[in-house]
């Protein structure tokens, strides 16, 4: 571990923009008003796309909606919210301001007007006179904009992305990011167009099209905006894992690769971690924000730079992407690679999830018989989940009263008995993780490489040798 | 029943619950926690094993209705239980959270949470079949082995008729329980449930007195022995029929009906058992100035669960360890004072007085809390069912006894246990009952 007394510098360049960290706003209610930017680069934040300006909108009332997980909050969040409903000169003339008192910070000015040459051109110039840093071209807002042919109307078709981009280009002086919607079938479609339009940087993703749910007693989904609903744009922890996904193709597509902002459930700086590895040269955070406040991103700076000096990191340069090349197509794994779950009984507490979870979800090859002795083979040799649960029911338990019983012990004075801990089978596990993923103990389950003594081959090699794909 | 279903107000301001009910919010959270074991060691240390696992993720689910259902095919008592049972070594003392050092999950908590709405719901128990059988079915004492022998029978369809000495039904779970934990009149609101069943409750009547063994054989194909046990031990002094000694389950039914309202002076209780702690802790709350446990030997002997001890400690009863009662000093109609000696305990175990240890303590109410004696005038009249140690004998599984025509179970059986092990023991009565009488008619 290197020394914690310097610490790395978090300064990024972003296709020619300069930030002080890689941590921004993105276009979104965090980002409405000057006054609230200032208090976010008040706060530590690096940069903030301006929620998104151009012609004149009205919203609804409400707006939001989200969804809860085993008690947590906004776990996933959805919005119908629409384009800044603030006049154009207003918030041009706040970014100036802005710019002009915090000239370290990026900001840059999110765009989106009606789909004609000259009024891209009009709100390009507008946008670089009020002193921008860079322009976000908004093609990915999934709902209420779409419908007037703006937003994901764009995005989702390649021709026109790659024409307004271009028209764009003609005009802008500044760095142009084209914003990616995650509503069509593959993101590097519109990423390439973006790419021959001329766009210097990408950011992805946009929110995903969504009804968070419906309510049960009036069977209104849900924002209820006077007995009707819409679709809205999903954002929060639960589409990190998509927004990954994306930026990874991206960034792995020569004729799409370009600077990207990664975006898309980013919360903690571990998030801000996983998308600078898979090539993001900055994120952007909103729904986090929507929930915590612009204080999140004091731990995102200290916890990032933490970690970077942990593993010896000087620069955000010097990690991005680094986790790129582990990602491939799957006829290129190794089939030969061999795994087994292996279950430390001293850290195990027998809470069985893993039983169920093979039994049920898996390859029913975890089995209660430490102490009945252990049965390797197929599902028919053991007792059925039903039967084990069945034997206990059918006990006989009393309460232990001290006077009527010799020798009365608490149950929860000694460890774990031998007859709940399970065990592996370990001539059936396949190694496919899932009773390691439930476990609730840290490091109780282990996956462990056992030796094939077979060379690497990949589906790709197996099927090249021998069309039918049949191992050798 | 009906002038009783109000807890009297002077008992209520003395007698709050002990462990709150949840919020609901409170609730999920706290269900949320729960890892949903397989083969749940708190099913499996639950004597009725209720499916734990699977009613706290009806009540994650919002389904607190199909979660009290499920409680209560289990234990018919799963309110009073909820809120009686010593958690700590059934349940909860079997958590695999305590594997991970952290707190179980409340069991008891959630389970009253379930069955709280369930009750302001009006939810009614279920019938598990609708076609009414003749066979006639006594169940003696109304207490928990004998209202889930009577409530099983009757969800199948069976005549149960179900006597009892008191004009109350329930038992030790009416009579008996710390108002701070299960008021009585939450007793019998769980108990109404079954009533609406429509079992045939008949009170005020002592089965060997008046109504013979030989008339209920007469007109019952089964008799289920639910007595529980029989009269308090007696304090082996002079003065046991002092009117300023109360026994314990006396004193606690007293003021539990609210004969009893206050106390003045100074109280002693003599033994050490959870009735003990019960019984000096209301004594405490219903205004006595000093309240002390007397035990012959010492902490570490004692029979009250640890966390009834520490209970009582907390509500500021004093323990004298290694003293025993020899005499109350007083009037015909009042006490002043006890007469206790110090004990010592030999080499082999053995309690012995210890010689010249005299004292007295200022005290106006003696309240003994020495056990109860089996009910063997009773049981002696049924013929053929066999005793041991002034219990009766029965197939565990089944609850029947060397007459086959007669089945026990709870405080008669088991030398007294909680309620959950009396409700454990006649549900599967009940159960062995159905099918003995179902296989004969096919």
């Amino acid at each position: 571990m290197s020394s914690y007394s310097v610490k790395p510098d978090l300064a990024v360049t972003f296709a020619g923009i300069k930030s002080p960290n890689p941590f921004w706003l993105a276009s979104a209610p965090p980002t409405n008003t000057g006054e609230q930017i200032m208090r976010a680069f008040d706060a530590g934040w690096g940069g903030a796309v301006w929620k998104t300006m151009g012609a004149q909108i009205t919203n609804t009332s409400s707006r939001y909606s989200s969804i809860d997980w085993n008690s947590q909050r906004m776990m996933g969040f959805s919005n119908i919210e629409l384009i800044s409903d603030r006049p154009l000169d207003v918030n041009l003339r706040e970014l100036a301001e802005v710019k002009k008192r915090y000239p370290t910070q990026a900001l840059i000015a999110s765009l989106m007007v009606e789909s004609t040459r000259e009024a891209w051109h009009t709100v390009v110039q507008q946008a670089e006179d009020a002193g921008a840093d860079g322009l976000e071209l908004n093609f990915g807002c999934p709902h209420g904009m779409n419908e007037r042919g703006m937003g994901s109307a764009v995005g989702q078709v390649p021709e026109y992305t790659e024409m307004i981009t271009a028209w764009v280009k003609e005009k802008a002086r500044t760095p142009v990011i084209v914003k990616l919607t995650p509503n069509i079938t593959d993101i590097r479609a519109v990423a390439r167009a973006a790419k021959r339009g001329g766009a210097d940087a990408l950011a992805a993703i946009n929110t995903i099209n969504s009804i968070t749910g419906i309510d049960l007693d009036t069977f209104m989904p849900q924002p209820n905006v006077d007995g009707r609903s819409s679709h809205g744009g999903y954002s929060g922890p639960a589409v990190k894992p998509i927004a990954l996904n994306m930026v990874q193709q991206v960034m792995s597509d020569p004729d799409s690769m370009l600077p990207i902002s990664g975006i898309g459930g980013i919360a903690t700086w571990r998030d801000a971690a996983e998308f600078i590895l898979l090539g993001a040269a900055t994120v952007q955070v909103c729904t986090a924000v929507m929930h915590y406040g612009y204080r999140i991103v004091e731990d995102m700076i200290d916890g990032l730079q933490n970690w970077m000096c942990e593993k010896g990191f000087q620069s955000i340069e010097s990690l991005r992407g680094l986790s790129l090349p582990r990602v491939t197509e799957w006829k290129d794994l190794n089939l030969n690679y061999k795994i087994i779950a292996h279950i430390e009984e001293s850290k195990c507490i027998g809470c069985g999830l893993c039983y169920t979870a093979c039994w049920d979800g898996a390859h029913q090859c975890i089995h209660v018989d430490r102490v009945s002795g252990p049965i390797n083979g197929p599902a028919e040799l053991h007792a059925k989940p039903a039967e084990v649960e069945a034997a206990t029911r059918s006990s006989i338990t009393v309460t232990p009263i001290a006077k009527l019983d010799a020798s009365t012990t608490s149950p929860h004075a000694s460890a774990t008995p031998l007859t709940r801990i399970p065990r592996v089978d370990q001539t059936e596990c396949v190694g496919c993780n899932l009773c390691s993923l439930v476990c609730p103990v840290d490091d109780c389950i282990t996956m462990v490489e056992v030796e094939t003594g077979l060379p690497a081959e990949t589906w790709e090699q197996r099927t090249t040798a021998c069309p039918t794909g049949e191992s050798r | 029943m009906q002038e009783l279903l109000q807890q009297t107000p002077a008992i209520a301001d003395k007698f709050a619950d002990l462990h709150p009910p949840f919020q609901a919010q409170a609730a999920v959270l706290e269900a949320d926690r729960c890892l949903n074991c397989f083969d749940a060691p708190c099913t499996g240390a639950c004597p009725t094993h209720i499916d734990v696992p699977k009613f706290i993720k009806k009540i994650t689910s919002g389904n607190l209705h199909g979660a009290a259902l499920g409680i209560l095919d289990a234990n018919i008592l799963g309110a009073s239980c909820a809120r009686i049972c010593p958690v700590d070594v059934l349940c909860e003392g079997a958590c695999v959270m305590h594997g991970l050092n952290e707190q179980p999950i409340k069991i008891g908590r959630l389970q009253r949470h379930a069955m709280d709405h369930f009750h302001a719901q009006g939810g009614r128990l279920p019938r598990k079949s609708h076609e009414n059988r003749p066979e006639k079915i006594a169940c003696i004492g109304a207490g928990p082995a004998s209202l889930a022998t009577a409530a099983e029978l009757k969800q199948r369809g069976f005549q149960v008729t179900v006597f009892d000495k008191h004009p109350l039904p329930g038992g030790l779970n009416t009579y008996g329980i710390a108002e701070y934990k299960l008021p009585l009149i939450d007793s019998l609101r769980e108990i109404e449930l079954i009533k609406e069943l429509g079992v045939d409750f008949r009170f005020g009547v002592e089965i060997g007195g008046e109504a013979s063994l030989a008339t209920l054989e007469a007109e019952f194909d089964i008799i289920f022995l639910g007595a529980g046990l029989g009269a308090m031990h007696k304090l082996a002094i002079p003065d046991d029929h002092h009117p300023a000694v109360i026994e314990a389950l006396q004193f606690i039914a007293d003021y539990k009906t609210g004969k009893i309202t206050h106390i003045e002076g100074n109280v002693v209780v003599v033994g050490a058992g959870n009735t003990a702690i019960d019984a000096a802790n209301a004594a405490k709350r219903l205004g006595a100035k000093e309240v002390s446990i007397l035990y012959r030997r010492t902490r570490e002997h004692i029979s009250a669960f640890d966390f009834e001890y520490r209970q009582a400690l907390q509500e500021g009863v004093r323990f004298l360890w290694l003293t025993q009662l020899i005499a109350v000093h007083g009037s015909a109609d009042s006490i002043t004072s006890v007469e206790c000696e110090r004990m010592e305990i030999d080499s082999n175990g053995r309690i012995k007085p210890l010689e010249d240890s005299h004292f007295h303590i200022e005290c106006n109410t003696v309240i003994p809390a020495i056990g109860q004696s089996p009910m063997l005038e009773l049981l002696a009249q049924c013929k053929d069912v066999q005793l041991e140690h002034g219990r009766v004998i029965v197939g565990r599984a089944t609850g029947q006894t060397t007459n086959p025509k007669y089945f026990a179970g709870g405080d008669c059986v088991n030398g007294g246990r909680e309620v959950v092990d009396a409700v454990a023991d006649g549900k599967r009565a009940g159960v062995a009952i159905a099918r003995m009488l179902e296989a004969a008619y096919v």
